[in-house]
């Protein structure tokens, strides 16, 4: 911490009602507890999210009959949802600590390109296709430490920075592959990703994976309980001696490099690196994460939540697409839907507490 | 933990100085505390103590003097080398994580874990221990802080403080939002530490709290020590306030009281209640007078302002202002009408910390101003200025931020936005709160001023003696309810203390 943070930034005590102070101090004696809700996830959160799940499959199953339910389908759901689902989870963490990342589908798209071009698939065969891998990892994480240390140290705001680096790494991607798709031709990496193991997809076992590291990464090391406090109460974290500038860096390049995984699985999805890649795709994982419950504002966070968020919007727009349902519509819904969900996850919260 | 030698040197500050952009905040202190003591830091707001604080934190370095630690020059150029050294800090400001559970915030930044995985049940018990110690067993470690009262997370802030096992724990006003039993176990925690050889540096503005508890006393004014090495317990009161003011100041609640300018009331509560806060709360306010409502911190004296006000909606009872009901539940109805409220949190509540203070001044009545669509901010400036220099605030430059004046300013800042605005009754939820000694005499003197001109005023305090001393009426309120209406002359501090203590054991 060598910069001197001297930012002055007053931790507000909450609303009126924490103000007073009850005598007895043990919570139950609060007599409202507005802030209550947005401290940490109730069962009753969760359960509405569920329920918002089983309510879209309900109704692909009533549409789309067998068809909705077979193996094949629910594989191609997952699979779709792999992607938004890996980027999705580095946004909880970026968003958990009061920050943004818009760049996350550009940043893709470009590490698709770096790691299919001529040369970085020439090397691929010679040595081993894991230098493509490792290509799309450290463009993704690359990208995500420039964000970070631009936010941090440059004190420019998340929203600003990663707008700028949307745009620019898209250029970037198309400078570099002339605007053309490069097809993916290193057979051992295709047959890697390509795979399946126990009859789900190499795919969705990489997102289960990430889903499972964000998990205990958020919920049981110092990293994640930082990163929430982070995001809560920047002040008290800074006076409880956590190096805040640094946490920042970290989450923005744990962010990049999901984008660096999704990079991977979008290669071998696709068999091609293209600067398209990732087109608006922030959207998607920005409104999954929310849904999911991960507090917009920062200081709360949820990997389950944000599980269900991306599934929630995979079964979407597969019953769209099993129905041959316009594509308009389905945006429509999917605004109508994010409304929807966040409103009803306030009620549940409210009345979880009350 | 090595038990320091008592009373030997533990650490020493000579000719400290903090610049900040355009003000000196430090301009040489001196600072020298023995392991095992308690040190009081005494100065009125402004006076540098929280820089100073900061400074020995590592939260900001100091451009010129010396720190020695143990005997030994050291600099203190982060919060994690304050932490290392054991030099840990109770902040005023309530410095905890909403969104993390009452153990988290303890140990938040020395959690406890292994290669960065979180050991969760020994924080927990951990924690326990740490809350048990300080008499709060109820506080259950796994609750977030979100649902504690602002005392809840002053206790588990000390927890935090108690668990870095530090040497020198600095606490700066810790007893502004406690009660006196919790103050009781604060000081009980206070001299297990010092028994144990730790070093306390505390900060109040309650003198009596000194005399209960500190060893020596440092007198910091105007960013310099004036006085060090003051005995605590034979101090005389007049002596610091005269280093704290550079005057010798006597309690002055601005002269006495005119009484009511008319007898007919503007402001009419009746069967006023808040279910499961207050009940039943009925008085009638004239122009003119001020009515203080004493009792406990958490009695429901700030909801009855709140509920009047409309910012809490009452869920029964009428509020009328000159016979015409004020709506529930809507705090424009009440401002349009002409009721003014100081909140008790100035910072969170009040106040728009980056803006300038005249757009602070004129927030509720800037339309006033206006050209039609158009701002006239020049007419808002010059409305601000005028008031601004009425209440002697300082600096008098209404362009500058707000966040820069201190806590005494920026009420008077508060109470200039009611004057522009012009209302009938003020409603001033501790007025005084963290307001030094000076600022608190402008302060008295223009709520004096105010009900002259027949403001009719609505006062809570939790400093008896201030309630007292400004008011005409007094309502004692304990436990959601009125037990004692009458003149502020026909009643003493004892009584009302006796009424308070009384109505909570019921």
């Amino acid at each position: 911490m060598s910069t001197e943070e001297t930012q002055h930034q007053d931790t507000a005590p909450g609303p009126a009602a924490e103000a007073s102070v009850d005598r007895d101090l043990s919570p139950e004696s609060t007599s409202t507890a507005p802030t209550a809700a947005k401290t940490r996830l109730s069962l009753g959160h969760s359960l509405g999210l569920v329920l918002a799940l089983v309510a879209l499959i309900v109704i692909g199953i009533i549409t789309g009959g067998d068809r909705f339910m077979s193996v094949d389908n629910l594989m191609v759901i997952l699979r779709q949802a792999a992607v938004v689902g890996v980027l999705s989870i580095g946004a909880t963490f970026v968003i958990t600590s009061g920050g943004i990342d818009l760049s996350v589908g550009s940043v893709m798209g470009l590490a698709t390109v770096w790691a299919s071009t001529l040369g970085t698939q020439a090397l691929a065969n010679d040595v081993h296709w894991t230098v493509m891998v490792l290509t799309a990892l450290a463009v993704g994480a690359g990208c995500g430490i420039i964000n970070g240390i631009i936010i941090a140290y440059g004190r420019v705001a998340a929203f600003i920075a990663t707008l700028a680096m949307l745009v620019a790494a898209r250029g970037f991607a198309e400078i570099i592959s002339g605007r053309q798709t490069q097809i993916v031709n290193v057979p051992d990496f295709l047959s890697t990703f390509r795979g399946e193991v126990l009859g789900i997809p190499n795919i969705v076992w990489i997102f289960i994976f990430v889903a499972a590291a964000g998990w205990f990464l958020l919920n049981r090391t110092t990293f994640g309980r930082r990163t929430i406090a982070i995001g809560g109460n920047p002040e008290a974290a800074r006076l409880a001696g956590i190096k805040v500038q640094r946490y920042r860096v970290k989450v923005f390049a744990l962010a990049g490099l999901c984008a660096g995984i999704g990079a991977v699985m979008m290669l071998s999805r696709t068999t091609a690196g293209s600067s398209n890649h990732g087109y608006l795709i922030e959207l998607d994982v920005i409104a999954a994460v929310v849904i999911g419950g991960t507090l917009l504002a920062g200081g709360r966070g949820t990997i389950v939540g944000t599980v269900i968020g991306v599934l929630i919007f995979a079964v979407l727009t597969n019953i769209f697409v099993q129905n041959n349902l316009d594509q308009s519509v389905q945006a429509l819904a999917t605004g109508a839907i994010i409304v929807v969900a966040v409103l009803l996850q306030q009620r549940f919260a409210r009345d979880g507490r009350t | 933990m090595v038990t320091a030698d008592k009373d030997a040197q533990l650490l020493q500050m000579s000719g400290i100085v903090k610049h900040f952009p355009g003000a000196k905040a430090l301009d040489g202190v001196d600072l020298d505390i023995r392991a095992g003591e308690v040190h009081c830091l005494l100065g009125q707001n402004g006076a540098g103590k929280s820089t100073l604080i900061k400074v020995l934190a590592g939260v900001h370095q100091p451009n010129e003097g010396q720190i020695s630690w143990r005997g030994e020059p050291t600099a203190i150029s982060s919060t994690m080398d304050a932490l290392r050294l054991g030099i840990a800090t109770m902040y005023q400001e309530l410095d905890v994580v909403d969104g993390l559970t009452v153990a988290e915030n303890i140990f938040l930044g020395h959690e406890l874990a292994t290669g960065g995985v979180l050991h969760r049940r020994e924080t927990q018990t951990k924690a326990q221990e740490l809350l048990n110690r300080l008499g709060h067993p109820e506080i259950p470690p796994h609750r977030p802080v979100g649902q504690l009262p602002a005392a809840g997370k002053q206790v588990v802030s000390m927890a935090r403080a108690l668990s870095y096992d530090a040497q020198l724990i600095i606490m700066d006003e810790p007893s502004a939002v406690l009660d006196p039993e919790e103050v009781d176990n604060l000081f009980r925690v206070v001299d297990s530490l010092t028994a144990q050889g730790v070093a306390v540096v505390y900060i109040s503005h309650r003198l009596e709290e000194i005399r209960r508890i500190g060893d020596r006393i440092t007198v910091l004014k105007d960013g310099r020590t004036v006085a060090t090495g003051l005995s605590a317990a034979e101090t005389p009161t007049s002596e610091l306030i005269s280093l704290m003011t550079g005057r010798e100041v006597v309690t002055d609640f601005g002269g006495t009281s005119n009484g009511p300018v008319s007898e007919e009331p503007v402001l009419q509560v009746e069967d006023l209640a808040v279910a499961g806060v207050f009940e039943l709360v009925s008085f009638s306010l004239r122009p003119g007078e001020i009515l203080g409502l004493a009792g406990l911190v958490g009695a429901g004296r700030s909801e009855i302002l709140e509920a009047v006000y409309g910012a809490r909606r009452r869920t029964s009872g009428t509020v009328r202002l000159n016979g015409r009901a004020l709506r529930a539940g809507s705090v424009t109805h009440a401002v349009n009408s002409g009721i003014g409220l100081a909140p008790e949190e100035r910072k969170s509540q009040g106040l728009l910390l980056d803006q300038p203070i005249y757009r602070n001044i004129t927030l509720s009545a800037f339309a006033r101003f206006a050209r039609g669509l158009l701002l006239n901010e020049g007419a808002e400036r010059s409305a601000a200025r005028q008031k601004a220099q009425a209440l002697n605030l300082s600096p008098p430059h209404v362009d500058r931020q707000i966040r820069t004046l201190s806590g005494g300013n920026q009420q008077k800042a508060m109470l200039a936005r009611w004057l522009v605005h012009g209302c009938q009754v003020l409603l001033l939820d501790e007025p005084t709160r963290g307001v030094d000694v000076g600022a608190r005499a402008d302060i008295y003197r223009l709520i004096r001023e105010l009900a002259r001109q027949g403001t009719a005023v609505l006062l809570v305090s939790s400093e008896i003696e201030e309630v007292l001393g400004l008011a005409d009426r007094v309502l004692v309120v304990a436990d959601g309810a009125v037990v004692h209406q009458g003149p502020a002359a026909e009643i003493d501090e004892h009584r009302v203390l006796d009424l308070v203590m009384e109505g909570t054991t019921a």
